[in-house]
Protein backbone atom coordinates (compact mmCIF):
# COMPACT_ATOMS: atom_id res chain seq x y z
CA UNK A 1 0.00 0.00 0.00
CA UNK A 2 2.83 2.39 0.87
CA UNK A 3 4.71 1.65 -1.99
CA UNK A 4 1.76 2.05 -4.33
CA UNK A 5 1.10 5.28 -3.00
CA UNK A 6 4.42 6.76 -2.84
CA UNK A 7 4.80 5.72 -6.44
CA UNK A 8 1.73 7.81 -7.37
CA UNK A 9 3.13 10.26 -5.63
CA UNK A 10 7.06 10.73 -7.33
CA UNK A 11 4.87 10.89 -10.72
CA UNK A 12 2.78 14.13 -8.78
CA UNK A 13 5.40 15.77 -7.85
CA UNK A 14 6.73 15.41 -11.47
CA UNK A 15 3.93 16.31 -12.72
CA UNK A 16 3.69 19.74 -10.27
CA UNK A 17 7.51 20.55 -11.27
CA UNK A 18 6.61 20.53 -14.45
CA UNK A 19 2.90 22.45 -14.39
CA UNK A 20 4.94 25.26 -12.89
CA UNK A 21 7.71 25.67 -15.43
CA UNK A 22 5.76 24.96 -18.52
CA UNK A 23 5.66 27.29 -21.13
CA UNK A 24 2.71 27.08 -22.29
CA UNK A 25 -0.21 27.96 -19.96
CA UNK A 26 -2.62 25.43 -21.68
CA UNK A 27 -0.14 22.81 -21.05
CA UNK A 28 0.53 23.93 -17.29
CA UNK A 29 -3.30 23.66 -16.41
CA UNK A 30 -4.13 20.64 -17.76
CA UNK A 31 -0.63 19.08 -16.20
CA UNK A 32 -2.37 19.88 -12.91
CA UNK A 33 -4.76 17.47 -13.66
CA UNK A 34 -2.10 14.80 -13.12
CA UNK A 35 -2.23 16.07 -9.78
CA UNK A 36 -6.00 16.25 -9.00
CA UNK A 37 -6.89 12.11 -10.45
CA UNK A 38 -3.43 10.86 -8.89
CA UNK A 39 -5.15 12.04 -5.56
CA UNK A 40 -8.24 10.55 -6.49
CA UNK A 41 -6.25 7.50 -7.29
CA UNK A 42 -4.26 7.67 -3.67
CA UNK A 43 -8.18 8.51 -2.00
CA UNK A 44 -9.26 5.20 -3.31
CA UNK A 45 -6.49 3.25 -2.00
CA UNK A 46 -6.75 4.82 1.55
CA UNK A 47 -10.34 3.56 1.45
CA UNK A 48 -12.03 6.89 0.87
CA UNK A 49 -14.64 6.74 -1.53
CA UNK A 50 -16.94 9.36 -0.68
CA UNK A 51 -13.38 11.87 -0.77
CA UNK A 52 -12.51 10.27 -4.68
CA UNK A 53 -16.32 11.21 -5.74
CA UNK A 54 -16.56 14.65 -4.23
CA UNK A 55 -12.36 15.21 -5.76
CA UNK A 56 -13.52 13.86 -9.47
CA UNK A 57 -15.95 16.23 -9.66
CA UNK A 58 -14.59 19.20 -7.96
CA UNK A 59 -11.46 18.26 -10.33
CA UNK A 60 -13.11 18.39 -12.94
CA UNK A 61 -14.91 21.71 -12.65
CA UNK A 62 -11.81 23.09 -11.63
CA UNK A 63 -9.72 22.56 -14.84
CA UNK A 64 -12.91 23.42 -16.71
CA UNK A 65 -13.19 26.74 -15.11
CA UNK A 66 -9.02 27.63 -15.39
CA UNK A 67 -9.20 26.38 -19.56
CA UNK A 68 -11.85 28.86 -20.16
CA UNK A 69 -9.53 31.48 -18.62
CA UNK A 70 -6.87 30.84 -20.36
CA UNK A 71 -8.08 30.60 -23.43
CA UNK A 72 -10.01 33.75 -22.73
CA UNK A 73 -6.60 35.49 -21.64
CA UNK A 74 -3.01 34.86 -23.29
CA UNK A 75 -1.43 31.10 -23.29
CA UNK A 76 1.84 31.96 -23.69
CA UNK A 77 4.45 33.01 -20.85
CA UNK A 78 6.46 35.73 -22.13
CA UNK A 79 10.23 34.58 -22.10
CA UNK A 80 12.32 37.06 -20.37
CA UNK A 81 16.11 36.70 -19.73
CA UNK A 82 16.80 36.15 -15.45
CA UNK A 83 17.92 38.92 -14.56
CA UNK A 84 19.75 39.16 -11.14
CA UNK A 85 16.22 39.86 -9.16
CA UNK A 86 15.11 36.92 -10.35
CA UNK A 87 18.40 34.90 -9.14
CA UNK A 88 17.83 36.64 -5.17
CA UNK A 89 14.76 35.14 -5.51
CA UNK A 90 15.20 31.42 -6.43
CA UNK A 91 18.02 31.52 -3.93
CA UNK A 92 15.72 33.39 -1.34
CA UNK A 93 13.23 30.36 -2.20
CA UNK A 94 15.26 27.61 -1.93
CA UNK A 95 16.75 28.32 1.21
CA UNK A 96 13.20 29.10 2.60
CA UNK A 97 12.01 25.65 1.70
CA UNK A 98 15.18 23.78 2.83
CA UNK A 99 14.58 25.54 6.28
CA UNK A 100 10.31 24.44 6.30
CA UNK A 101 11.56 20.84 5.51
CA UNK A 102 13.92 20.39 7.56
CA UNK A 103 11.42 21.38 10.85
CA UNK A 104 8.50 19.00 8.39
CA UNK A 105 11.06 15.92 8.97
CA UNK A 106 11.81 16.75 12.62
CA UNK A 107 7.70 17.34 13.00
CA UNK A 108 7.41 13.80 11.56
CA UNK A 109 8.85 12.07 13.72
CA UNK A 110 6.09 12.62 16.17
CA UNK A 111 3.60 11.17 13.88
CA UNK A 112 2.46 7.30 14.29
CA UNK A 113 3.76 5.19 11.52
CA UNK A 114 2.15 5.26 8.43
CA UNK A 115 -1.08 2.80 9.01
CA UNK A 116 -0.83 2.77 12.70
CA UNK A 117 -3.34 6.18 13.26
CA UNK A 118 -4.59 5.56 16.26
CA UNK A 119 -8.43 5.63 16.47
CA UNK A 120 -9.35 7.21 20.10
CA UNK A 121 -11.56 10.13 18.44
CA UNK A 122 -13.11 7.29 16.05
CA UNK A 123 -14.26 4.76 18.47
CA UNK A 124 -17.04 6.53 19.70
CA UNK A 125 -18.17 7.12 15.71
CA UNK A 126 -17.71 4.10 15.06
CA UNK A 127 -19.42 2.33 17.68
CA UNK A 128 -22.49 5.01 18.14
CA UNK A 129 -23.05 6.22 14.45
CA UNK A 130 -25.23 3.70 13.11
CA UNK A 131 -27.56 3.82 16.18
CA UNK A 132 -27.37 7.44 17.01
CA UNK A 133 -27.57 9.02 13.35
CA UNK A 134 -29.09 6.19 11.49
CA UNK A 135 -26.81 6.45 8.47
CA UNK A 136 -24.57 3.73 6.84
CA UNK A 137 -21.64 5.88 5.98
CA UNK A 138 -19.72 6.93 9.19
CA UNK A 139 -18.64 10.14 6.67
CA UNK A 140 -21.86 11.21 6.21
CA UNK A 141 -23.01 10.59 9.68
CA UNK A 142 -20.45 12.67 11.29
CA UNK A 143 -20.65 15.47 8.23
CA UNK A 144 -24.20 16.17 8.71
CA UNK A 145 -24.81 14.92 12.32
CA UNK A 146 -22.20 15.35 14.65
CA UNK A 147 -20.34 18.15 12.67
CA UNK A 148 -23.54 19.64 11.32
CA UNK A 149 -22.72 23.16 11.93
CA UNK A 150 -19.31 22.94 10.33
CA UNK A 151 -21.24 22.19 6.93
CA UNK A 152 -23.35 24.82 7.63
CA UNK A 153 -20.04 27.42 7.73
CA UNK A 154 -19.29 25.59 4.34
CA UNK A 155 -22.49 26.02 2.84
CA UNK A 156 -21.97 29.98 3.86
CA UNK A 157 -18.47 30.18 2.64
CA UNK A 158 -20.00 28.73 -0.75
CA UNK A 159 -22.40 31.15 -0.64
CA UNK A 160 -20.45 34.20 -0.23
CA UNK A 161 -17.69 33.07 -2.69
CA UNK A 162 -20.67 32.26 -5.52
CA UNK A 163 -21.62 36.49 -4.51
CA UNK A 164 -17.99 37.15 -4.32
CA UNK A 165 -17.61 35.91 -8.54
CA UNK A 166 -20.82 37.20 -9.15
CA UNK A 167 -19.94 40.88 -7.83
CA UNK A 168 -16.20 40.51 -9.59
CA UNK A 169 -17.71 39.76 -13.31
CA UNK A 170 -20.33 41.84 -13.20
CA UNK A 171 -18.49 44.66 -11.90
CA UNK A 172 -17.67 47.69 -14.55
CA UNK A 173 -14.40 48.89 -14.11
CA UNK A 174 -12.72 52.44 -14.39
CA UNK A 175 -11.28 53.19 -17.23
CA UNK B 1 7.01 7.21 7.19
CA UNK B 2 8.63 7.23 3.00
CA UNK B 3 4.82 9.02 1.92
CA UNK B 4 4.86 11.85 4.45
CA UNK B 5 8.08 12.90 3.19
CA UNK B 6 7.09 12.88 -0.04
CA UNK B 7 3.55 14.82 0.65
CA UNK B 8 5.86 17.50 2.37
CA UNK B 9 8.15 17.54 -0.86
CA UNK B 10 4.49 18.08 -2.70
CA UNK B 11 3.56 20.74 -0.38
CA UNK B 12 7.55 22.54 -1.01
CA UNK B 13 7.19 22.36 -4.84
CA UNK B 14 3.66 23.99 -4.42
CA UNK B 15 5.32 26.71 -2.28
CA UNK B 16 8.12 27.27 -4.63
CA UNK B 17 6.16 27.95 -7.15
CA UNK B 18 4.32 30.29 -5.53
CA UNK B 19 7.07 32.49 -4.33
CA UNK B 20 9.21 32.25 -7.58
CA UNK B 21 6.46 32.06 -10.58
CA UNK B 22 5.78 35.93 -12.21
CA UNK B 23 2.62 34.76 -14.02
CA UNK B 24 -0.67 35.11 -12.02
CA UNK B 25 -2.29 31.71 -13.29
CA UNK B 26 0.89 29.80 -12.26
CA UNK B 27 0.48 31.28 -8.61
CA UNK B 28 -3.26 29.64 -8.41
CA UNK B 29 -1.86 26.44 -9.77
CA UNK B 30 0.60 26.21 -7.20
CA UNK B 31 -1.63 27.77 -4.83
CA UNK B 32 -3.86 24.29 -5.54
CA UNK B 33 -1.04 21.98 -5.43
CA UNK B 34 -0.32 22.64 -1.71
CA UNK B 35 -4.00 22.60 -1.09
CA UNK B 36 -3.88 18.85 -2.67
CA UNK B 37 -0.52 17.44 -0.42
CA UNK B 38 -2.79 18.73 2.32
CA UNK B 39 -5.77 17.05 1.45
CA UNK B 40 -3.65 13.71 1.04
CA UNK B 41 -1.33 14.70 4.32
CA UNK B 42 -4.62 14.23 6.36
CA UNK B 43 -6.14 11.30 4.33
CA UNK B 44 -2.88 9.22 5.30
CA UNK B 45 -2.89 10.04 8.81
CA UNK B 46 -6.72 8.65 9.10
CA UNK B 47 -5.19 5.41 7.53
CA UNK B 48 -5.77 1.99 9.30
CA UNK B 49 -3.76 -0.73 7.91
CA UNK B 50 -6.31 -3.57 6.89
CA UNK B 51 -9.32 -1.17 7.48
CA UNK B 52 -11.65 -0.92 5.29
CA UNK B 53 -13.95 2.10 3.84
CA UNK B 54 -15.90 3.93 6.89
CA UNK B 55 -19.54 2.18 5.92
CA UNK B 56 -21.15 0.15 8.84
CA UNK B 57 -21.91 -3.41 7.36
CA UNK B 58 -24.65 -5.06 9.69
CA UNK B 59 -23.58 -8.23 8.31
CA UNK B 60 -19.97 -8.29 10.01
CA UNK B 61 -19.80 -6.45 13.22
CA UNK B 62 -16.47 -5.08 14.85
CA UNK B 63 -15.02 -4.97 11.50
CA UNK B 64 -11.88 -2.80 11.36
CA UNK B 65 -12.51 0.74 9.50
CA UNK B 66 -10.37 4.02 8.67
CA UNK B 67 -10.77 7.18 10.82
CA UNK B 68 -13.90 8.63 9.45
CA UNK B 69 -13.04 11.83 10.76
CA UNK B 70 -9.92 13.24 8.74
CA UNK B 71 -12.33 12.05 5.79
CA UNK B 72 -14.97 13.99 6.66
CA UNK B 73 -12.73 17.39 7.19
CA UNK B 74 -11.10 16.76 3.93
CA UNK B 75 -14.81 16.89 2.43
CA UNK B 76 -15.32 20.10 3.75
CA UNK B 77 -11.97 21.20 2.65
CA UNK B 78 -12.02 20.27 -1.02
CA UNK B 79 -15.36 22.08 -1.83
CA UNK B 80 -14.25 25.14 0.15
CA UNK B 81 -11.07 24.81 -1.98
CA UNK B 82 -13.22 24.72 -5.46
CA UNK B 83 -14.84 28.25 -3.90
CA UNK B 84 -11.49 30.14 -3.29
CA UNK B 85 -10.16 28.63 -7.24
CA UNK B 86 -13.49 30.09 -9.08
CA UNK B 87 -12.83 33.22 -6.95
CA UNK B 88 -9.33 34.06 -7.74
CA UNK B 89 -10.38 32.77 -11.31
CA UNK B 90 -12.84 35.29 -11.79
CA UNK B 91 -10.18 38.48 -9.84
CA UNK B 92 -7.55 37.24 -12.86
CA UNK B 93 -9.88 37.75 -15.61
CA UNK B 94 -10.92 41.09 -14.29
CA UNK B 95 -7.15 42.26 -13.81
CA UNK B 96 -6.43 40.79 -17.73
CA UNK B 97 -9.25 42.86 -19.26
CA UNK B 98 -7.42 45.87 -17.53
CA UNK B 99 -3.91 45.42 -18.01
CA UNK B 100 -4.08 43.27 -20.87
CA UNK B 101 -0.83 40.86 -18.88
CA UNK B 102 -0.87 38.15 -16.47
CA UNK B 103 2.38 39.47 -15.25
CA UNK B 104 2.52 40.20 -11.72
CA UNK B 105 5.73 42.79 -12.85
CA UNK B 106 3.99 44.62 -14.63
CA UNK B 107 0.37 45.50 -13.28
CA UNK B 108 2.18 48.77 -11.50
CA UNK B 109 -1.39 49.99 -10.03
CA UNK B 110 -1.45 47.39 -7.69
CA UNK B 111 1.85 48.70 -5.76
CA UNK B 112 1.12 50.32 -2.38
Amino acid sequence: MEAAISVILVFMIIGAIFAIHAKDLLSAVITCGIIGYGLVICFLLLRAPDLAIVQIVVETITLVIMVAVVLDSTRREPFSKPDLREYVNISTAVVIIAVIFFFLKMASGSLDEFGKGSLRMAEHYIEGASSKTGSANLVTGVIFDFRGYDTLGEATVLVTAVLGVITILRLKGKK
Amino acid sequence: MTVYLLCFILFLVGLYGIITRRNLVKIVISLSIMEFSVFLFLALIGYVEGGSAPIIDPATPGGIYVDPLPQAMVLTAIVIGLATTAMLMSVIIRIYRKYKTLDVREIKNLRG
